[in-house]
């Protein structure tokens, strides 16, 4: 676990954080942030939470409102240009020019913040080799998979070295393996090169993954906020669940789970137990039943998902929770 | 024609039409653009009547007015074809395909949904030539002639337009149907009667049978028949050809080609 | 700073003079479609040479600048719809986050419309010069008759700008396509105006700003230096160029509402 570096103004703070729409519609409703220099922050909510809308305000794309916002040590609505020089962002669409290649994204991009030929030309065959697309680099956009194209837009928001990425549902359609990739390059920017990372999701494993802290955004409010970890033990710490491959073992076996923490719900033909250690005492359970030579059938651990978080703060699952909101309107 | 035919053929019209009346972005050009050409033609190009030669019983107006007539007829079955494609490339028409048991009755559907749009824009036309001092000179039976021609191009251009929409299945095909109708259409006697065409218009156009169509309209328009059996004859030809090749087209998607 | 804009812009007019030049299926109707409407009408219309005082000795002549001006449509079309898809794809958004100035988009955006309108030009008076066309103002006739197509095609593609970054939708762009057909033919393009018989038509004619674009150019081709018809054309395409300019701009800053 990554510990927080200390506290300082070099991240992204906002303080009420407000975006209004036409017809009194509030996307935003009072957001607070303060994101440390280095972290990994999570922003995970379902679709119409608010989460793009803050992401727009906060790379200085939307006016907000009411209520302030620093990034990089600027304010957005008075600092644009300052918060732009200092950021990176690859928002929910690629947002890509499929009539040029890669390498001629990179000539542009560079060129526009001001990066000389040279610099750019080196920066656009080290960045597209990081992100694994040397061989890619002077065909169309047009013919990249959508993988690829996820990873160009990451590497672009690279291009002149920001001190702020912010990363709008960077995996949403991709495979497993590339977004997997994308994790493990989002994970080495954040360590490697102190990049802070601002990343809005709504999959839940991305967030607990990737993420140092996560916000958990609902109808423009953020609801909970921790580590992935601190949020969980909330709602409840794992469970481990036996069942006897004999049923005459059920009271041994209930012997042996009650040094780990006391009993819990299970079902008719298992004995559980929620595990004072947390999920990571299960390797000690099943040593112990098997120094007591008792055999499972089949053994279960039952840990709390960010998904329990959001329900227990707003009654609602993370995946139904999206109907009930209309679309963002993001301008 | 079977019951079931007609029945998937009542059901694609009224859903085409439905479409095409509540979406004003699909019905204005298709009325817009003829009035345009009559506008601009009939107002811009009238000195060219007094050039001499000029054989024609009545005034310019109601000369370009046939023009526009079978222009709009010819563009009206082309944005029925969009329609198609439009329909192909949202996945609706693979919804009506499942669902109806005599696909020719799909054809049938769009062509009357065709003809009847089409319809919407011919009265709006003529009300404005009328208005504009067209000269009528034709009886009951030659108007309806003159609407039967139309009639036909209308037919022949809705046919095409399903029979390209049907192979392609992409919008992007709009201007593989759009050309070949414009060429044909002026590729003919637009501003002037044949005999004043000279060049290598005049040889073109004389094979053209959209040739013979406008002749005939405007033979039909001025009470003075001429070429109408040849008209519908090509006419009728064009049809056939056009709904052969739509059947075809239509054979190729049931085949999943 | 006007070094940096000046920058800005040829990046972006960099990237649109290359996807435009990508994407044949912009440009070859641009070039065949205008060119097969002249040989069309040329033939077709040739009688007009018979009305008395028909101001040249044949259609193709008289007719010649009309594919400039469908050039001119086409450029409007093109920059419209290029900025509406930028707006559309989010590539707006990957701008906005640069230190690009909001002009520096416009400028560097009508580039791409301005090498079509170049290209097309070039290929419309090659082939009417081919087919026995005669630029009766001589070679720097045919030169100051080109700079003029790229200028109208600049005033048309800023107007395409306008309704691009109003709506966003390259498909809004497209609609405009009937408007601005319409004003084309309500002008002098098919006959000159004195021979217009319907005064509806010529009094409408006569307001058409078209009307002063096609004279002009046409004048080059007819007449030979006619000063009174260039300057009318040209003082209507710098206020179409203005009108169009400051539109765009507006709207542009309008959608690009960063701080």
């Amino acid at each position: 676990m990554l510990t927080y570096r200390a506290m300082s103004h070099d991240g992204i703070t906002a303080k009420g954080l407000v975006r209004e729409f036409k017809g009194a519609i509030r996307a935003v409703d009072g957001i607070e942030l303060d994101v440390q220099r280095g972290e990994i922050y999570g922003f995970l909510g379902p679709n119409g939470a608010g989460k793009s809308t803050t992401v727009h305000m906060l790379t200085t794309l939307l006016p907000p409102t009411a209520g302030t916002a620093t990034v990089a040590g600027f304010d957005v609505s008075t600092q644009g240009p300052e918060v732009r020089r200092r950021i990176g962002a690859a928002l929910q669409e690629a947002a890509l020019d499929n009539f040029l290649t890669g390498r001629e994204h990179f000539e542009l991009q560079g060129g526009l913040h001001g990066l000389a030929k040279a610099e750019r030309g080196a920066r656009a065959v080290e960045l597209l080799e990081r992100v694994g697309l040397t061989d890619a680099a002077d065909r169309k956009v047009g013919g990249y998979s959508g993988g690829m194209k996820r990873r160009l837009d990451l590497a672009l928001a690279l291009v002149h070295r920001p001190s702020i990425l912010f990363l709008d549902e960077p995996t949403t359609g991709l495979d497993p393996q590339s977004r997997s990739a994308l994790w493990s390059e989002v994970a080495r920017l954040a360590k490697d090169d102190g990049v802070t990372v601002f990343l809005t999701t709504q999959y839940l494993e991305e967030a607990d993954v990737l993420a140092d802290r996560v916000g958990i955004i609902d109808q423009g409010r953020i609801v909970a906020e921790g580590t992935p970890r601190e949020l969980k033990e909330q709602v409840g710490r794992s469970s481990v669940e036996a069942i006897p491959a004999n049923p005459d073992d059920r009271g041994a076996i209930e012997a042996v789970l009650s040094r780990f923490g006391e009993p819990a719900a299970a079902s008719p033909k298992g004995v559980a137990v929620r595990l004072d250690g947390g999920s990571e005492s299960l390797g000690q359970v099943v040593r112990a039943l098997d120094a007591e030579g008792l055999e499972i059938a089949h053994l279960q651990l039952n840990a709390p998902s960010l998904d329990d978080v959001f329900l227990a703060k707003t009654g609602r699952s993370l995946e139904g929770a999206e109907e009930d909101r209309a679309e963002e309107v993001v301008a | 024609m079977s019951g079931h035919t007609l029945s998937v053929a009542r059901a694609v019209a009224r859903r085409s039409l439905l479409h095409a009346f509540t979406n004003p972005a699909l019905l204005i050009p298709s009325i817009v653009f003829p009035l345009i050409f009559l506008v601009s033609f009939a107002g811009g190009l009238s000195a060219v009547r007094d050039v001499p030669g000029f054989r024609f019983h009545g005034n310019y107006t109601a000369f370009q007015f046939v023009f526009v007539f079978l222009q709009s007829a010819a563009f009206g079955g082309v944005f029925t074809g969009f329609g198609i494609a439009a329909d192909f490339e949202s996945g609706f028409a693979r919804r009506m395909l499942l669902a109806s048991p005599h696909r020719s009755g799909m054809l049938l559907g769009y062509a009357a949904a065709g003809v009847a749009r089409w319809l919407v824009t011919a009265v709006m036309v003529t009300i404005a030539s009328l208005l504009a001092g067209m000269t009528v000179y034709g009886d009951g039976v030659q108007l309806s002639g003159l609407v039967g021609v139309a009639l036909l191009v209308n037919l022949t251009a809705t046919l095409f337009g399903a029979g390209v929409s049907l192979r392609a299945k992409t919008l992007q095909a709009g201007p593989l149907m759009q050309i070949p109708i414009f060429i044909g259409l002026f590729l003919a006697p637009v501003y002037v009667p044949l005999n004043l065409l000279t060049g290598w218009i005049n040889t073109v156009a004389s094979y053209n049978p959209v040739t013979a169509l406008m002749i005939a309209g405007r033979g039909f328009l001025s009470g003075e028949p001429d070429k109408s059996l040849v008209a519908f004859v090509c006419g009728a030809a064009l049809v056939a050809l056009m709904a052969a090749y739509a059947l075809r087209g239509l054979r190729r998607v049931e085949r999943g080609l | 700073m006007a070094r940096e804009t000046l920058h800005e812009v040829a990046m972006i007019a960099n990237r649109s003079v290359r996807r435009t030049l990508r994407q044949p299926a912009l440009i070859v109707p641009v070039v065949l479609f205008p060119l097969m409407l002249l040989a069309i009408n040329a033939s077709g219309l040739n009688v007009t040479k018979r009305i008395p005082n028909f101001p040249a000795d044949s259609y193709l002549d008289f007719a010649l600048v009309v594919t400039f001006m469908q050039g001119g449509l086409f450029a409007a079309t093109t920059a419209g719809t290029e900025l509406a898809t930028d707006i559309e794809t989010g590539f707006l958004n990957r701008l906005q986050l640069t230190p690009l100035r909001a002009p520096a988009i416009l400028i560097g955006q009508l580039a791409g419309a301005m090498v079509v309108a170049f290209l097309s030009s070039l290929a419309y008076l090659l082939v009417g010069l081919a087919a026995g066309a005669q630029v009766k103002a001589g070679v720097g006739g045919a030169v100051v008759l080109i700079a003029l197509a790229m200028l109208v095609a600049l005033a048309f593609g800023a107007l395409g700008a306008i309704i691009g970054a109003r709506t966003g939708s390259a498909e809004a762009v497209q609609g405009m396509f009937p408007l601005l057909f319409v004003f084309f033919f309500l002008s002098s393009m098919n006959l000159p105006r004195n021979l217009i018989q319907a005064e509806w038509f010529r009094t409408i004619a006569t307001w058409n700003p078209i009307s002063y674009l096609v004279e002009g150019l046409r004048s080059l081709v007819i007449t030979g230096w006619d000063g009174t018809a260039l300057w009318r054309c040209l003082v209507t395409v710098v206020a179409i160029s203005v009108v169009g300019f400051l539109g765009a701009s507006s709207s542009l800053r309008t959608r690009m509402a960063r701080t």
